[in-house]
């Protein structure tokens, strides 16, 4: 993966809070010295439930291109059951890593070519104290354990900041929770 | 000569006589007040001026009696439908004498 | 301060930085999250202005015409259809040259209904009489306001700022937020030569005959004529109010360029890619792998397209051997309106000077319809090695 060029696709469904997700990492990546950040949800589709995608592009320069990601360096899932949905590694770069908010065990997936980060966020998010369903802070946790590009306190910091007025203790608890229990590997 | 240094840029019209140049001599009918119906002209104090609300050209002026600019009365009439008492007649200007109306 | 944020929070923060203190307007996709915003800093006290709910956008465009003639700094926003049925008010603002500064959120124009970006709408207000400024970038959009408002109030025109749905207004990017202090020192009050006022009443815009007129003092006063050509005078002279903005927007905030062009690569470059709008930045990639081909090409971003720069356009292009316009718009029937504005400029100009560019057009992105890199590539490199003069090209076209 280029560090200096970064490109991330996250899938979601509409109202999971992917594109706040990617928001607090875009903050993150700015903060952590990146001056190009692009964030980009899929326009126009938005409706509660339906799989909906959101792109993210960090740079460490600013970012002229804003075209959809033809070709991302991760993708993020937030509910497994996408998989079956969406093509979800469309494009993904060979070496590419997936992160996978999924009950089933890491040895349960077969992506040849890819590395693979799973994550029960669902039932750690219950039980950080947030109500069932609510997943995007604990996948960040997850994410910055595949790719370990900003520093999870950098994260932290952010989701704390965006979500100051709603459960701020229980969301970061989330993300840690995840960073420590994200399993990797091919 | 030209508009050039005119001091506005847009269409401005302000209140006063001959905004829309001496239509005076637009007229046909001519509004003539009887002073022995006309409200405040009978009464000798400021009332009704119905006449003088009305009037689309600001002409007929808020006085005891209301008097009419004919310089720029146009002869629409309106004051003469509006009076209250029918004090206000419209007549014909050919029934003026011609100095009369070159006047105006 | 740097924040992230999307484009319609650019232009929400850019509005409530100029103070306006009345907002109406009507929400229309992709511009509804502008308007929501300015209502919740309304709401919120963060914002000491009226916010006018109206059922249309003609009666936003109404309103902002009411509210700033009685001297009111004042916004509106719209897209699309919105602003096709605000029309006949958008000719009215400009024609009673009131400085309204109206946000435009470039999208494709019904029939058939579609929601995406192109920049049909804006473009088909070309001659309204209203300048039109376009941004490539979240900073563009809060800076572009702030200046729009200036400009506006120095010439008595009113400014469109237009910015692609979607593409800018929902996505997230950095930009520096100006200070208040900043602002305030950038854009004094609003104090026009004359808002409504009781005690001195005026009829605005009444009945205005073909001939000039002796008006109440005796002076000679403009028929219509004379109110419209000073309109278009004033247009071609805000060209200079234009550039003084940029200038002191840079004195007081320390970023700005070109007031006109925003050229990326073109000082030695053969080929130029024209266009307005986030495509110019697209642009620059595809320009930057044409270089690495060997190719001469540059682009330049067109920030001003009314008044139209077209001496500036002229001389920057000024030994070019081609010119490549990229459009999110036409004029059915014929081309793109830059591609022909363009050529007019050139047609004047360049060929006094005894060397014509050779101008090709494609239109792209419309109805939001994506547009690759590697297709602005592929187009700029066959428009560059094929003398052809074709039709504007349409750039992924499944046809």
């Amino acid at each position: 993966m280029n560090r200096d060029y970064i490109e991330i696709r996250w899938h979601g469904r509409g109202g999971q809070g992917a594109i706040t997700a990617a928001k607090i990492v875009a903050g993150a990546a700015f903060k952590s010295g990146y001056t190009g950040v692009v964030m980009a949800p899929s326009f126009g589709t938005e409706r509660r439930g339906a799989p909906v995608m959101t792109s993210l592009k960090i740079s460490k320069t600013k970012i002229y291109d804003l075209s959809p990601i033809e070709a991302p360096d991760v993708v993020v899932v937030l509910d497994h059951l996408l998989l079956k949905e969406a093509d979800v590694t469309g494009g993904l770069k060979t070496g590419g890593m997936i992160v996978l908010n999924t009950p089933a065990g890491h040895e349960t997936y077969d992506f040849p070519g890819y590395g693979l980060a799973t994550a029960d966020i669902t039932a750690i998010s219950v039980e950080a104290g947030l109500p069932h369903g609510m997943v995007n802070t604990g996948i960040i946790g997850s994410l910055e354990k595949a790719i370990g590009l900003l520093g999870i306190d950098m994260l932290i910091e952010g989701i704390e900041e965006e979500f100051k007025t709603r459960r701020p203790e229980r969301n970061s608890l989330a993300a840690k929770l995840a960073y420590e229990r994200t399993v990797t590997g091919d | 000569m030209g508009t050039r240094n005119y001091r506005r840029k847009t269409s401005h019209s302000e209140p006063g006589p001959g905004d829309g140049g001496r239509t005076g001599s637009w007229r046909v009918e001519r509004p003539v007040v009887d002073r022995s119906i006309c409200i405040p002209a009978r009464r000798g104090k400021e009332a009704c001026f119905i006449c003088w609300l009305f009037c689309p050209e600001i002409v007929v002026s808020r006085t005891i009696p209301p008097t009419i600019d004919l310089e720029y009365c146009k002869g629409c009439g309106i004051c003469a439908e509006e009076c209250p008492t029918k004090a206000i007649t419209m007549v014909d200007e050919a029934m003026f004498a011609d100095k009369d109306k070159e006047q105006h | 301060m740097h924040i992230i944020e999307n484009g319609n929070v650019a232009a929400a923060m850019g509005i409530r930085l100029c103070r306006a203190v009345v907002i109406a307007a009507y929400p229309i996709t992709p511009q509804t999250p502008l308007t929501e915003k300015l209502s919740e800093y309304i709401d919120s006290g963060q914002m000491k202005a009226e916010y006018i709910p109206v059922e249309s956008e003609h009666s936003a465009m109404a309103v902002c015409i009411a509210a700033a003639s009685a001297g009111a700094r004042v916004s509106t926003a719209t897209s699309a259809n919105g602003l096709l049925y605000m029309h006949e008010q958008v000719q009215w603002a400009s024609g009673a040259r009131l400085p309204i500064v109206m946000c435009v959120v470039n999208r494709a124009v019904g029939a058939p209904w579609n929601i995406w970006n192109d920049q049909q709408d804006s473009i088909s207000q070309r001659d309204t009489g209203w300048m039109q400024l376009y941004c490539a970038d979240h900073q563009q959009i809060i800076d572009t306001v702030i200046k729009a408002y200036w400009i506006a109030e120095k010439t008595a025109i009113p400014v469109m700022v237009c910015y692609d749905g979607y593409i800018l207004s929902h996505t997230y990017m950095p930009f520096d937020l100006p200070d208040q202090d900043k602002v305030d020192l950038f854009l004094p009050p609003f104090s026009p030569d004359y808002a409504l006022n009781p005690g001195a009443p005026a009829n605005l815009n009444t009945v205005t005959l073909p001939d000039t007129r002796v008006d109440v003092h005796g002076e000679l006063a403009h028929g219509y004529m004379e109110i419209r050509y000073l309109l278009h005078e004033d247009l071609l002279n805000s060209l200079a109010v234009i550039a003084e903005a940029e200038q002191r927007f840079s004195e007081i905030f320390g970023r700005g360029g070109d007031p006109y062009l925003e050229s990326y690569l073109c000082d030695d470059a053969d080929y130029v890619a024209l266009g307005m709008g986030s495509l110019t930045y697209q642009l620059r990639v595809s320009v930057d792998a044409l270089r690495r081909e060997g190719i001469k090409v540059g682009v330049m971003g067109l920030r001003v397209y009314r008044p139209f720069p077209a001496e500036a356009v002229a001389a920057a292009l000024q030994g070019k051997k081609g010119v490549i316009v990229f459009e999110k718009a036409l004029s059915y029937g014929y081309e793109g309106a830059l591609a022909s504005d363009l050529k007019a400029a050139l047609y004047d100009r360049a060929a006094a000077a005894g060397a014509m560019p050779r101008v090709r057009g494609f239109i792209a992105g419309i109805g939001g319809r994506d547009i690759r890199t590697a297709q602005l590539t592929d187009a700029l490199r066959e428009a560059i090695q094929n003398e052809d003069h074709a039709a504007p090209a349409w750039i992924g076209l499944c046809l």
